[in-house]
């Protein structure tokens, strides 16, 4: 059975709701009934067929292609299988999502992976703001399964995060894991300003020295033993965070958010 | 039965059920590893007064451990959940934490899981940070000689506690060297431990005593020097007895050791002073797995 494979036929100009199209939601359905499902155009329905030329049947693989950045809510809170991404996406890729991949060739918008809560996730170009964050208003942003993006991250990039694990082999934006309740955020490249403002608790791994708030304080230099562990738990993704040369387990170590409960921690390589 | 000229009696070994688990620690360095393996592992000889058995398995090479670093097998057994995990807790809080650059973590998988550093956790009086790698959930205590990481819980399992044989000989002396060849052997045996120190009892008991307040006492039958005073198993020949007794994960781990362990005293022989191979049997009373020894060495 070939993978369920959404060819895209024409790109609108109003936003596309694409919560309906997920492996759980498609389970037992055939092709002819996928293509009369109503996705939500602007302010208009429209029918699956009318965007996209379907091939394939298998459900649990589902392949899009020809995607572009108005494509929202791709792998809406996804129970499993796989969704794979040829181009880019809109906003809110992969929100809610509890368990199954996602990958995407090139860049996401804003609120990806907002409140996922397993799974793992994929990007090879960048991700827009507030990547694994919480939703306006709410208070718990990503909580578990892991995030790798090739690219850079926009600002606000686990925001509110609870648990998990987001991997950023290029940049961060300005206030990278503010509000941070507990987690890991990797950042290989350099990161912004504001780095883990309000963060409670929670570890960021850096390569590169930040430009830290004063609200930070130094705690020396140190060898972790947990870090092996962590980096050899990295070693079957397809990614540079998989190297042996880009492991470390010696740190300088500041601890912060001393402006809220202090008890985040960011570890530069030393 | 004989082999090489040791009788092999026709009795069995009796053994009953436990809990156990197996834990691995890891330190900077081999020496650092089996000193926090024997501290855990002491006073663990019998469930009778120490409240479990334990001991270590194997001493583990840096590529088999979680952290890559030299680290030593431990396993514990207890007659109980709720005794083997309150033991788990004790030893390991006050064993390894305290050791200088340890790490403790689960060596075996199970459906149920019992708290390893769950509880110890709260030492870094919240300071401690929580890290989920693959699945698992691992705690970094902060301590004075850097972070204690202890992975959250081990798994429990059903086992065998008191398989055993004795080793009866013409002298102290070739009981001892037939014992220590024996424990040479069974080391080899994965899943087991032999609690006693070196793995050897001397003070084998029988249930029952004429004290009412002792459930066990000397098991005089095999005591060498009341060969003329009581119902003896001994020959007039036989000065002494030594006992191994083993613990294994599985009734079929015993069997292995078990037949390890005989086959090196054996191997020793008659020439040695080995005169017999017997095993503490009470008639059914203690346990319900029964290792018929002539049926091991067949």
């Amino acid at each position: 059975m070939s993978a369920l494979t959404f060819v895209m036929k024409q790109r609108l100009d109003q936003r596309v709701d694409m919560s309906p199209l997920v492996c759980n939601k498609l389970e037992g359905m055939v092709p002819a009934e996928i293509a009369k499902i109503e996705l939500q155009n602007g302010k208009r329905k429209i029918r699956v067929d009318e965007l996209f030329r379907i091939k394939g049947s298998d459900t649990q693989n589902i392949v899009i292609e020809g995607s572009f950045s108005k494509l929202d809510f791709i792998g809406k809170q996804l129970e499993g299988g796989s969704i794979t991404i040829h181009g880019d996406v809109g906003a809110y890729l992969g929100m809610e999502m509890k368990a199954g991949t996602i990958k995407v060739d090139g860049n996401t918008g804003i609120y990806t992976a907002c409140e996922m809560k397993d799974g793992y996730l994929e990007i090879k170009g960048n991700a827009g703001d507030f990547l694994a964050a919480a939703l306006p208003g709410n208070r718990q942003g990503m909580k578990g399964g892991l995030i790798l993006v090739k690219g850079n991250v926009g600002e606000r990039a686990g925001d509110h995060m609870r648990r998990g694990l987001l991997l950023v082999e290029g940049n961060a934006g300005d206030y990278c894991g503010s509000r941070m309740v507990a987690g890991t955020i990797a950042v290989m490249g350099t990161t912004g300003r504001y780095l883990g403002y309000a963060m409670r608790r929670g570890t960021f791994l850096l390569w590169n020295q930040p430009e830290l708030s004063a609200t930070f304080n130094d705690c020396g230099k140190h060898t972790l033993s947990f870090l092996p562990m962590m980096f050899s738990s990295f070693k079957n993704l397809n990614s540079k965070f998989a190297k042996n040369s880009t492991r470390f387990n010696r740190v300088q170590r500041y601890g912060g958010d001393m402006a809220e409960m202090g008890r985040g921690e960011i570890l530069v390589k030393i | 039965m004989i082999i090489n000229g040791v009788t092999i009696d026709e009795t069995f070994a009796e053994a009953f059920g436990m809990k156990a688990t197996r834990v691995i620690i890891t330190a900077l360095n081999a020496k650092w590893a089996m000193i926090s393996a024997q501290a855990m592992t002491g006073f663990a000889t019998s469930v009778i007064a120490c409240g479990c058995e334990a001991g270590i398995e194997r001493v583990l090479d840096p590529s088999e451990t979680p952290d890559g670093r030299p680290g030593v097998a431990i396993l514990i057994f207890a007659m109980g959940g709720k005794s083997l995990a309150k033991q788990l807790e004790t030893r390991a809080g006050q064993c390894v934490l305290t050791s200088p650059t340890s790490a403790l973590f689960s060596g075996l998988d199970g459906d149920v899981q019992i708290p390893l550093g769950k509880n110890l956790r709260y030492f870094g009086d919240g300071f401690q940070i929580s890290k989920k790698i693959m699945g698992k959930r691992y705690w970094r205590i902060p301590v004075m000689d850097g972070e204690f990481l202890t992975e959250e819980t081990t798994g429990r399992t059903e086992a065998v506690g008191g398989g055993n044989f004795l080793v009866l000989a013409q002298s102290q002396e070739q009981a001892l060297a037939a014992c220590e060849a024996a424990i040479e052997e069974m080391r080899k045996i994965p899943n087991v431990i032999m609690p006693f120190p070196g793995g050897v009892v001397r003070s084998g008991s029988k249930v029952g005593s004429k004290y009412p307040a002792l459930g066990a006492s000397s098991n005089d039958a095999f005591c060498p020097t009341l060969k003329g005073m009581t119902k003896t198993e001994l020959s007039m020949d036989c000065e002494s007895v030594m006992e191994i007794v083993i613990d294994g994960l599985t009734k079929e781990d015993i069997d292995k050791s078990m037949r390890a362990g005989i086959q090196a005293v054996c191997d020793l022989g008659k020439e040695n002073g080995i005169l017999r191979i017997s095993a503490g049997n009470y008639g059914g009373k203690l346990g319900p797995f029964h290792f018929h020894l002539q049926e091991i060495m067949a």
